[in-house]
Parts: structure tokens; sequence; C-alpha cells
């Protein structure tokens, strides 16, 4: 088992289908009364958020808290970090009070590489700036898995501003390593080629959202940043939308089997409709549930064993 | 563990025809002990409980036309030796329909040995609801116990030593039935 999940590409396939797997029991054991388990007990999970989250760190905790670890959560508004404190220096008061997993959110991409450095523990990647979010990525396929039946063969279609989020590039390189055909849709200015070939060189690209929906089983809709707005990728949010954003007109365009898919925090009426991510396709709110599956997964694998 | 040269000192304890007498004597004995295995729950641990746990069902059909139902019961996440080895895959935990509130469970695994698996298992059990009672029945128990733990129904009694190992074979898992002892014999 690896040490660190700090990419989705630290995951090769035999590994990323073990934790799906692992995901489903764990999935199982959520639907009983008692739903804490001893696995990880005496065990010390610190949750280090240099950005603001919700869904992500309360997945992370819940997932923690059911394996029996202890969980110290820890954000940067409130702590030495808004005196100065370097990430390395507060990597090290980690490490002294010798946390097994230290769960990072950081707006420099790379910040968990340079941690897993220097701390002892695992080092679990909850999104880095404009780079990765694997266990993202992971709760995705999950919920693909479990309303297709399967990865292989499948084909993706991740829609939005790709130039930004960790969320797709997370997505490309797991999606990629399971079978998955992506296509990644979005006015020229957020889906630059070259990223798209840099992640996988299967990736398609395209700028036209209606001539892609046909031939899709999933669609992955991407929030619209709106604090990047001002950077002028595109003219207006209405044209975005126009173009860009899945209504119900749209929505009937895909296959009658094909699931709508969000990571939330969703902007209702730019990328999506209320109509559509209220829909029976839509998963957005499954997402959530398989995140703390997925998480619980990650953190018994990386935790449960010898270390 | 076994050692590359175990195979030289390997003996089977119980072949093909052996292997289903026995089930078929746990199952007599069970039928027996419950008075016609009325409220009573098989469940099986991982991995080759559960099968062990489906022919004792099939067995009570055959002889009383009863339906005991079956299901898994997987130990990873409740094991105390976690730390000491890699990672464990999780096997699968299916309770049948009507759970295991105020019924007779009977526990059902291939090997007893040191008893911490059916440690973990009442457990997990604790977990998943209220049995009246809990039973245990192994197609094998081979002593050295290390926890205050007996089995209700036994397969067969091999004495064995420490250093060696007991390797059950199923069928439905690994193609054949057989029960081996393998090891140093020094």
């Amino acid at each position: 088992m690896i040490k660190h999940l700090r990419s989705a590409a630290d995951l090769d396939l035999a590994t990323a289908t073990l934790i799906l797997d692992t995901a489903g029991e764990m999935a199982a054991l959520a639907g009983r009364e008692v739903k804490k388990l001893p696995t990880l007990r005496g065990r010390t999970v610190v949750n280090l958020f240099y950005e603001d989250s919700t869904r992500t760190r309360i997945s992370f905790e819940a997932a923690a808290k059911r394996l029996s670890a202890d969980v110290i959560n820890f954000s940067a508004k409130g702590s030495s970090v808004s005196k100065g404190e370097s990430l390395k220096d507060t990597a090290l008061t980690l490490q002294a009070m010798g946390a097994d997993a230290v769960v990072i959110r950081h707006s420099a991409s790379g910040a968990p590489h340079r941690l897993a450095s220097w701390v002892d523990g695992s080092v679990i990647n909850a999104g880095d700036g404009t780079h990765e979010h694997p266990t993202q990525a992971l709760l995705d396929a999950f919920t693909m898995r479990s309303r297709l039946g399967r990865l292989a063969g499948l084909r993706v279609a991740i829609v939005g501003d790709v130039l930004h989020s960790r969320v797709a590039r997370s997505n490309v390189l797991l999606l990629t390593t399971l079978g998955a055909h992506v296509t990644l849709v979005g006015p020229p200015t957020l889906v630059p080629r070259d990223i798209a070939a840099a992640l996988s060189p299967a990736t398609k690209v395209s700028y036209d959202l209606d001539s892609v929906l046909p031939d899709m089983d999933v669609v992955m809709m991407l929030r619209v940043q709106t604090e990047r707005m001002q950077d002028s990728y595109f003219p207006s949010a209405r044209e975005y939308s126009r173009r860009y954003g899945l209504d119900l007109a749209r929505m009937r365009k895909l296959p009658e089997h094909a699931i709508v898919m969000h990571p939330g925090p969703m902007n209702r009426g730019m990328e999506i409709t209320p109509e559509v991510a209220d829909s029976s396709r839509s998963t957005i709110v499954e997402q959530v549930a398989n995140g703390v599956s997925a998480r619980m997964a990650v953190l018994y694998l990386l935790l449960g064993g010898k270390a | 563990m076994a050692s590359p040269r175990a195979d030289t000192t390997s003996k089977i304890i119980l072949g093909e025809s052996d292997l289903h007498r026995v089930v078929d004597r746990i199952a007599h004995q069970i039928l027996e002990k419950t008075s016609g295995a009325t409220g009573t729950v098989l469940l099986g641990i991982p991995t080759r409980g559960v099968p062990l746990a489906q022919r004792l069902a099939a067995r009570i059909h055959a002889f009383e036309d009863i339906d005991v139902p079956v299901g898994s019961l997987d130990i990873t996440l409740y094991r105390d030796d976690l730390r000491l080895h890699a990672t464990r895959a999780l096997g699968k935990t299916e309770l049948p329909g009507g759970g295991i509130d105020g019924r007779r469970v009977i526990l059902v695994d291939d090997v007893l040995f040191s008893g911490r698996t059916v440690r973990a298992a009442l457990d997990a059990l604790n977990d998943v609801g209220r049995p009246s009672s809990v039973q245990l029945a192994v197609l094998v128990d081979r002593g050295h116990r290390q926890l205050p733990i007996r089995a209700d129904y036994v397969g067969k009694n091999i004495p064995t030593a420490v250093s060696e190992s007991v390797r059950v074979s199923l069928l439905e898992i690994d193609g054949l039935d057989e029960v081996k002892l393998t090891g140093s014999d020094k």
C-alpha cells in the first residue's frame, strides 16, 4: 500500500480498485445502527485546512471519527498562521504531537508534497491550489461505479473551468487509470489543449457541449469560480451558462442511463439549473455520502496496517 | 507461515469425502443442539467460513427441509493485529433479511486457533445487533488458544505444533475439498 495520497497519479489500477472496493464495504457499514468501528483507535488524524471548506473537512472528520481515530481540526484562521507561522513550522509542531496522518488543504499547489518531506505520518491531499484533489476523484469514481456498474469504457465529460480545477485534474488522472474515456468541455480560455495533453494523451477536448452530450455516460459539471470572473475568461455569466450550463433541454440530449455530477458547491442557475441539480439523474447528494465512505477507505488503507 | 520446504512434510488430514462427512455431522449436531434450528442464523467469517456456512445450511435443508438464513460477517476492521501486518483487504458483511436481533447466531469459521478471530467476531456482532445467544462452529480445532474461547461444534480436532499450519481448501474458493497440515515437525 502507498504511504501518502498526494496525487491521483499515486494510484495504479490495482490500488485504485482496492480503495473503491473498500469504500463499498464502508458504505455498507454506513447503513447500520452503530456506525463506529474500532479500527483506528489510538491513531491521530490532523485536519490541516488553510483554505475554507465545509464538505471536505466535515467528510474527513466524519470518516476519521467513524474509524475511532482521534481528530484534531486545525484551520488557519485563529491559529499561529495568522501570526506568520510557516507551513514547515506548523508541520514540525504536528510532528512533535505525533500525528499519524495529516489531511491538508492549501492554496499553494504542491503543499502536500512539501509537507510529506517534513512529517513521518501519511499525508493526504484534500485539495492543493489548482493542482489536485484526489479523494474527490475517488468518491466521484465510486459514485459512477455504484450508479453505472463499471468504470472501464465509460465516457465522461468534465465541463467548465478545467484550467483552475483541481477536481478536473485528479479526475482525469484517476479515470484514465481506471479505463474511462474523458472529454474536457468548456470555453477555449478555460480548457487549454496542452493541459489536457499533459494530464493524459488520451483525453479529448471539445468546445461544443451540445455535440458531446449524446455520447456520454457521465457529465460532470465544474463550479464556475466566480472569484475569477474579472479575469475575463468568458464575456459574461449569461453567455457562459447559455453555452456551457446544463439545463433540462441539454440534459434530454444525454442517453437514458447517463448521470449528472457536480463536486459542489454549486452555482444554481449558472453552470447547472436547479431542475437538473434536483433531478433523479443528479448524484450530487450521493456524492457527499460517498465522500465519507471513500475517505474511510483511504484512511483505513493508509493507516490501518503496519506503519 | 509455510516455509518453502513445507510441502515435504505436508499431510492430508481430511480428504474430500471425509470433509463432506464432517460437514454433515456438524449439520446434524446443530439440528440436535438447537432443537430443529428454529430462530437460528448462520454467519460465516470470510473467507472460508462463508462457503462452510452455506454448506451447513444446504445440508440442514437436505436433512430436515428447514431453511436457515445464512450471512457473512467480516471481522477485519475489528482485528487486534492490524498493526502487525500490511493492510488487509476487507471481506463482505451481509446479514440475512430478518437481521440477527433476538436470534441464535452460529458463527462459522474454518480453523479455530488462537481464538482472536472469534473475539473480533464477537465485537463485530455487537455492532450489528443483539442476538439472543451466540455459538461457534469450526471445521478444524487445532488448539493453542490464547483467549478463553471454545467451539460448540467441532468438525475435527487436530493436535498441532505452533510452527505447523493448517490449510483448509474448499471447492468454492480453492477448487478442491481438503484439509492439510504442513510445516516443520522438528
